[in-house]
């Protein structure tokens, strides 16, 4: 989290050193061309890119029919979600944005890109001929959301601190409720109807949620004293991180209702998110242990020495600078583990992936795959890269990389 | 440490088992009386066997009590299970999804579909989370045997088949000769094909690939004369090059693939009705009965066995556990073979899959109808 006081300067204002400036040209000339070899690489390049771009891109914008992305966006973004419920899922992005919003104004008050971010890719999509008129007044009510939250956080910052932690904590339940519902406010909608765009990216959000605690337990629990705690930390990282998750889904999918009693059935959403949580708590145990290694000994000792307790040293003196040190890491976990959840595609979900394939089964759009996999690809990629993204700025926000 | 720390610890995995719980809520399908929001859902116990095992009568029972059918498709095979734009599940084995709901509960909307992948569909029926296995499969002796299962009368007689260029003149197997064939490694594609030729004593080039994508993208490319799978894998695959009209599919079939419901072993009288629901459909094409002109037939007919079958007499939905109307019901909400067959497969679809083998044996087909009486 991002809830470091912005630094004040009491004394004047200190001058940045001055940057190098250069016209286009001047730099073109500094980057490109600077020797005869970087201008030969630079032309034997710009070849390359040409004679591969250029067919791409002549396939993008003339050849290929797109009818079956914009025939068939619901389906991509929500799978089967009934029609006349689809409005939580709006009210889930429109809390989302007013959270951001929030934060925005509060912990980060100069970062103009975000605000650029809550408001114009919104717009930008509102703007986008091909969708519904429902959604695109949704993405409006999305920017006017984050634009109230991002008010009300400039107007009062500190009174408004601590309902973010709150509305923080609580999103992760209330976006369950809203989409899962609950009798007799909102309609149950059962989980074979969720699909598409959003049941991969909750599959990723509930597996980073819950397997990031998993993982610093596991973590924690690999370097403790006690024998049995140890004992079974090491074990179960170990007997997960030689499984591969594909093993483990298909175990979750094919094994578990073996071994349990014919009455009870358990949800198969549910079954593919305990595997892919179980499997990424293991990993990220390895990721936050590295971390914990790199902390010296004498911090421990100093926090002993100063009368802190065990519980006290571990989570205010150990965890978070452990932490800090390993967000490229986690990040990284991250995005792989929002890439995994493809995998549930191969035991029946319909996912992102699954529904990709369902709708090249349909008869009108058979033959399509360059369409339908670019598109998905895209999403994965813009999902991916925002991860990336935020990690980079939080890394600067924390000051990771400077000492 | 000290205690204070087992506590927070504590804390933390309950939340994060509770939030786990949360995330994957299953919930039945609640009505406004009850709030059954539960990750795991435990139906009464019906049968005291095994998982595999289900006892006479407990299956509708089961679906009866659920108030739907649990059907296990593909949702990933054109022609025969797809999801479409409005997110509804279309496609021939589909249908006979709808069929058997419409014949117990007289709608055929009343039925969840379970897309399945080729690897989990048996344990899917073996454990119970489907009530009923429509999903192109080939029925086999070691799969009736081995797997606990019983299968229930063939919906679509499938083949192998072989797809060319019209331009090559090759119209029989024996044209093959020396030709080179494009064909998926390591299915039992690949094998019927290379026991086929053998026994013909035809030379032919095997050009393997891994998937069926690649397999047809070289045929495209012309790297091969002819390439080979399932006639109705060829048929769609077709629609998808540049010209299908220019190729061809031989006449000759290279293996059996009889496909149709499956259901657990063990409850005879849910795989009399599966099977029964099938046959409805078989007797509504050969009585010249369906969905449109059921209800004229219904009121007009003298005809006896018409009269069993859609109801009027001899109580036959009964010796089902069945309403009268079942079969009434399956012609009038989803049709007889052939309006499945048109709809899915036939001419009006890009298929345009002749019905062949598919046809009813008046037509010199194997649609054969057990009778209704």
């Amino acid at each position: 989290m991002m809830n470091r006081e912005p630094e004040q300067y009491s004394s004047g204002e200190v001058l940045a050193p001055p940057t190098e400036r250069y016209t286009v040209l001047g730099w073109l000339k500094k980057n490109l061309f600077s020797t005869w070899y970087y201008t030969l690489l630079t032309l034997v390049t710009l070849y390359i890119l040409y004679i591969v771009l250029k067919p791409t891109l002549i396939w993008v914008f003339t050849q290929a029919q797109w009818q079956v992305v914009v025939v068939n966006l619901r389906l991509f973004m929500v799978g089967q979600y009934p029609t006349d419920q689809i409005f939580r899922i709006w009210v889930a992005l429109h809390l989302l944005a007013f959270t951001a919003g929030l934060a925005w104004a509060i912990w980060l008050p100069r970062a103009r890109r975000i605000g650029a971010f809550l408001l114009f890719i919104p717009l930008a999509l509102a703007a986008l001929p091909f969708i519904s008129g429902f959604s695109r007044i949704n993405w409006i009510i999305f920017a006017v959301a984050a634009l109230i939250g991002w008010g009300l956080g400039t107007w009062k910052p500190k009174a408004m601190r601590r309902p973010l932690l709150v509305l923080l904590l609580a999103y992760f339940p209330i976006l369950i409720l809203l989409i899962l519902g609950i009798e007799p406010i909102l309609k149950i909608v059962k989980t074979n109807l969720w699909g598409g765009l959003l049941l991969t990216m909750l599959l990723a959000v509930v597996g980073i949620t819950v397997s990031f605690p998993l993982g610093i337990l596991l973590a924690l629990g690999r370097r403790s004293e006690l024998p049995i705690v140890k004992l079974f930390s090491i074990l179960y990282i170990e007997i997960i991180r030689g499984v591969p998750l594909v093993t483990v889904l298909f175990m979750a999918q094919l094994m578990l209702p073996l071994f349990l009693p014919p009455q009870i059935k358990i949800d198969n959403v549910l079954r593919a998110m305990a595997g892919i949580i179980l499997f990424s708590a293991a990993y990220m145990a390895e990721n936050v242990r590295g971390g914990l290694q790199a902390i010296p000994k004498g911090q421990s000792e100093a926090a002993w020495a100063l009368g802190l307790s065990g519980f006290q040293t571990t989570f205010f003196i150990i965890l978070p600078q452990a932490l800090r040190n390993v967000i490229p890491v986690l990040v990284n976990q991250f995005i792989s583990l929002f890439k995994d959840t493809s995998l549930v595609a191969i035991v029946g979900l319909l996912d992102l992936l699954g529904i990709a394939s369902t709708v090249l089964a349909q008869p009108e759009f058979i033959g399509k795959q360059r369409e339908v996999y670019l598109f998905i690809a895209l999403i994965y990629w813009v999902f991916s890269y925002a991860m990336s993204y935020a990690s980079r700025r939080l890394e600067v926000a924390l000051g990771v990389g400077e000492r | 440490m000290s205690k204070r720390v087992f506590y927070f610890l504590g804390v933390l995995l309950v939340l994060g088992v509770l939030l786990a719980a949360c995330g994957g809520g299953q919930a039945s399908s609640g009505g406004p009386e009850a709030v059954k929001t539960v990750i795991v859902t435990v139906e009464a116990p019906s049968s005291g066997g095994s998982n595999t095992a289900a006892g006479y009568g407990t299956t509708l029972k089961t679906v009866k009590d659920r108030g739907y059918l649990i059907c296990g498709v593909n949702a990933q095979l054109p022609g025969f299970g797809y999801v479409d734009d409005q997110g509804n599940y279309k496609g021939f084995d589909v249908d006979y999804c709808h069929a058997v709901a419409a014949a117990i509960f007289g709608d055929p909307s009343k039925v969840e579909f379970r897309p399945l992948t080729a690897k989990e569909r048996f344990t899917a029926l073996q454990t119970g989370e489907i009530d009923v296995l429509i999903r192109n499969t080939t029925w086999t002796l070691t799969r009736d045997t081995d797997l606990g299962t019983n299968f229930a009368a063939t919906t679509f007689y499938d083949g192998q088949g072989i797809l060319v260029r019209k331009d090559s003149g090759i119209t029989k197997l024996e044209d093959l000769n020396g030709a080179k064939i494009c064909v998926a490694t390591g299915t039992t594609t690949e094998l019927n094909l290379a026991d086929q030729m053998a026994a013909r004593g035809i030379d032919y080039t095997p050009v393997v690939f891994e998937t069926a994508d690649q397999v047809f993208g070289a045929y495209e490319e012309g790297r091969c004369d002819a390439v080979t799978t399932d006639k109705s894998g060829l048929v769609s695959r077709r629609v998808t090059l540049k010209n299908p009209d220019d190729h061809i599919i031989l006449d000759a079939t290279l293996s059996k693939e009889p496909l149709g419901p499956v259901v657990r072993q063990g409850d005879d009288q849910w795989y009399d009705i599966i099977n029964w629901v099938v046959f409805a459909t078989f007797t509504g094409e050969e009585m010249g009965i369906n969905s449109k002109n059921v209800d004229d037939v219904k009121a007009k007919t003298d005809d006896p066995n018409v009269k069993k079958l859609l109801g009027l007499e001899g109580e036959m939905g009964q010796k089902l556990g069945l309403g009268d109307d079942w079969a009434y019901n399956v012609i009038k909400y989803v049709g007889n073979y052939a309006e499945i067959y048109e709809r899915n497969l036939g001419p009006g679809t890009p298929f345009n899959l002749p019905r062949g083998l598919n046809s009813s044996w008046k037509d010199g087909g194997l649609l054969y109808a057990p009778p209704i009486r």
